[in-house]
């Protein structure tokens, strides 16, 4: 029997639990657990600048790896802090657990220094949370919350302990549970076959079928099960933004992605088609644009592993709660040893059709004599890491140009804040992909706006060697929210734009990293190669690109998914 | 449409919260709600009314479900089923209105559970219409307080909600 204090048995449990980083903060109510920290070296921790940092690295971790990352901060101000990150992860489905130390048992309630009810504050965004009312409930506990994590819809999971729960001199039994089982909780492990059934009849006897798939293909590592469906079908496949990487983009079934920003052809093709199967995706606002508009003539089939993402905004026809990657093995089967086949005239019209979208704009911007175009940038980007580098983004201008100009033919690769939409998330993110993918290139593109929303981790960087490339996209405004006001606001551009910005370079090297600054066109491609050839050093990009550049396509307000703006003057 | 629906729930401390937190966090509406413990000690019955269209009841119905506390839970409004609140009424009672009180009382099979020489307080139980009813037959005039317990429900027949 071994006997060890709640301290020690939390990160006892984490060893077991096979994790190898936690990223945090200390503070007072989680000292005791930072000593037991100390006096081990199985789990790293990772000290970050701040607590909403920490949050970012462990979730650009698990959206890496596919496996869930873990916080550790304070009470209070620690655990407020992570709240931003939490709902970041919580809004993509992201597998977490986030370890909150909190006062003592017998002072909860009683307004104590730093404390905060986490457990309320955090139960709108969490998947769930926990209290340790017992130190012997810790390995328990802490196995339950990596299971909620990462089973069924993935989503943070937020522990609180008080600090008696982790008294040094108080121990007790340790054992580490094999399995949980929770009677209320019991995610879909298969699809319903009939359900599967119907949907594979419809598919083969679409006429303009589409398959459009999500986020949910990638968290639930269905990607080769997706591609091999798609492949037999000869289908077009759209994805969304959280869905980049789950189907290669270079693949010429591959329409790009949908929605406010997507392109002229997968929006198209989506309003024209006469079957949608939805894969992992939930019929989100930027995709849908006007529901009351949305896809008119299509019948829907719906695959989620969570029932209440289907027909939460559009109505499926064939609902089918159950793991995409088990429902898709199905569908691959049935359609094997389907008799009926594809209508092959119908399904070469349609591409016909989407060929002729897709001559119509496919991705395309106007360059300039002189100016750098984002959109240039991270074209070359793609061209000198070859479409293999993990690039993750904050929000804005930045994250859409990224999205659409570096094609991603993996998943896991792009790494953003979908739901939320989290300035601030990049960089961190950047951070928890480069420690675990030491050799795989690792590209943050942010703008100057966003940068400057978590820039004190630079310092975290240079503690623990993190050499990712910065590529600050510096318009001098907030591009987004100007592009906004240009097209919504007769071009009021009310507090868009960011005087007295730093000199990045000069940031970058008083944090002892390299700085680098193109304003010149013709050295962008020539510098971008130097950059990426100090694989060692963390490298901050800075540059200056047209101030007035907007992404398109974007989509009408209120209109249906075909009604776009292709450009500023350009309104199809 | 009106719904009522019931739930079994991990009998924890903040388990009601979650449940309070999403209709509010989600913006559906909470008529009444009643919650306490079963003969079951680790479970909590609960039973929520609300109104909403039915993709909202639908969504509502799968929002709850997904709540890791929640273990089992029945729209009782869909089929065939019993409910009842419990209502105490303090009434204004002096001279003839006392035996007035009292005819309204027993046509509503209520109890009549306290008295002082002004007071009456009554104890009344039934569907919610019913409750109304004696309310608007009292008159409001009368009404010093009124306490509802919210509505609790059950199934007609064999149909049960346990694990």
């Amino acid at each position: 029997m071994e006997l060890l204090s709640g301290a020690d048995m939390l990160i006892r449990s984490l060893q077991d639990e096979g994790i190898e980083y936690i990223y945090g903060y200390p503070g007072g109510a989680a000292l005791h657990i930072y000593d037991a920290l100390f006096r081990q070296d199985k789990v790293k921790h990772i000290l970050v600048r701040h607590e909403q940092a920490a949050v970012h690295m462990a979730d650009g971790y698990a959206r890496a790896t596919g496996l869930p990352g873990t916080v550790l901060v304070t009470s209070g101000p620690g655990a407020t802090n992570t709240i931003t990150g939490i709902a970041t992860a919580f809004m993509d489905s992201i597998p977490m657990v986030v370890l909150c130390g909190q006062v003592a048992s017998t002072l909860i309630g009683e307004d104590a220094f730093q404390e905060t009810d986490m457990i309320g504050v955090s139960r709108p965004v969490v998947k769930h949370n926990l209290s340790v009312r017992h130190p012997e409930e810790i390995p328990e506990i802490i196995r339950k919350a990596y299971y909620i994590a990462a089973t069924g819809r993935p989503g943070p999971v937020v522990v609180d302990i008080p600090k008696d729960m982790t008294t040094p001199n108080e121990r007790y039994e340790y054992v580490f549970p094999k399995k949980v089982k929770l009677r209320s909780y019991n995610p879909a492990i298969r699809g319903h076959a009939g359900q599967i059934k119907k949907a594979v009849d419809m598919l083969m006897a679409a006429k303009r079928p589409i398959i459009y798939a999500g986020g949910g293909v990638i968290l639930g590592k269905a990607t080769d099960q997706l591609t091999e469906l798609v492949r037999m079908l000869g289908y077009p496949i759209t994805n969304t933004l959280m869905g980049i990487g789950c189907y290669p983009a270079s693949d010429k079934q591959h329409l790009g992605w949908l929605g406010m920003h997507g392109t002229y052809e997968s929006n198209m093709a989506m309003h024209h088609s006469d079957l949608i199967l939805c894969v992992g995706a939930r019929f989100d606002d930027r995709v849908t644009n006007a529901t009351e508009k949305f896809c008119p003539g299509a019948r829907i089939v719906h695959i989620d592993i969570d029932p209440a993402s289907i027909s939460k905004t559009i109505d499926a026809d064939v609902p089918i709660v159950g793991p995409v990657d088990a429902v898709l093995k199905e569908m691959i089967t049935l359609v094997r040893e389907s008799k009926e086949k594809p209508d092959a005239e119908a399904i070469a019209a349609w591409w016909k059709q989407i060929e002729e979208w897709r001559a119509f704009h496919g991705m395309r911007y106007e360059t300039s004599p002189d100016l750098i175009k984002p959109q240039e940038v991270v074209e070359a980007l793609w061209r000198l890491t070859n479409g293999e580098a993990f690039v993750t983004s904050d929000v804005g201008q930045h994250q859409m140009f990224a999205a659409q100009y570096y094609k991603f033919d993996r998943p896991n690769r792009w790494i953003n804040s979908g739901g939320l939409g989290t300035m601030g998330f990049g960089l961190p993110a950047a951070m928890g992909v480069k420690l675990t993918h030491p050799d795989d290139e690792v590209l943050c593109i942010t703008g100057e706006g966003s940068i400057q929303m978590n820039i004190q981790e630079l310092s975290t960087c240079k503690q623990y060697n993190l050499p990712v490339k910065i590529i600050n996209l510096n318009n001098q405004a907030l591009g987004m929210v100007k592009q906004w006001q240009d097209m919504n606001y007769e071009s009021r551009h009310s507090e868009s734009y960011m005087g007295s910005l730093p000199d990045f370079v000069k940031l970058a090297e008083a944090y002892g990293h390299v700085g680098v600054r193109i304003d010149r066109k013709e050295d962008l491609e020539s510098k971008l190669k130097e950059v990426l050839a100090m694989k060692d050093q963390l490298v901050f990009v800075d540059i200056y690109v047209d101030r007035f550049e907007h992404v398109y396509p974007m989509q009408v307000a209120r209109g249906s998914m075909k009604d776009m703006w292709l450009s500023k003057t350009e309104r199809v | 449409m009106r719904r009522i629906i019931s739930v079994l729930l991990e009998n924890e401390p903040g388990a009601l919260s979650r449940v309070v937190g999403l209709f509010s966090q989600r913006n559906y509406n909470i008529e009444t709600l009643t919650v306490a413990p079963t003969e079951d000690e680790t479970l909590s019955r609960l039973t929520v009314t609300t109104t909403g269209s039915d993709k909202v009841i639908e969504q509502i119905t799968k929002q709850l479900n997904k709540l890791i506390e929640v273990v089992k839970l029945v729209d009782l409004t869909e089929g065939a089923h019993i409910e009842r609140e419990l209502m105490l009424v303090k009434l204004k009672a002096t001279g003839s209105q006392r035996a007035e009180i009292k005819r309204t009382v027993d046509i509503f099979r209520g109890q009549i559970v306290d008295v002082t020489s002004s007071v009456y307080t009554v104890q009344l139980a039934g569907n919610s219409e019913k409750l109304d009813g004696f309310i608007q037959a009292v008159g409001t005039s009368g009404v010093l307080e009124v306490v509802r317990s919210g509505v609790s429900g059950i199934a007609r027949g064999e149909k049960v909600l346990s694990l």
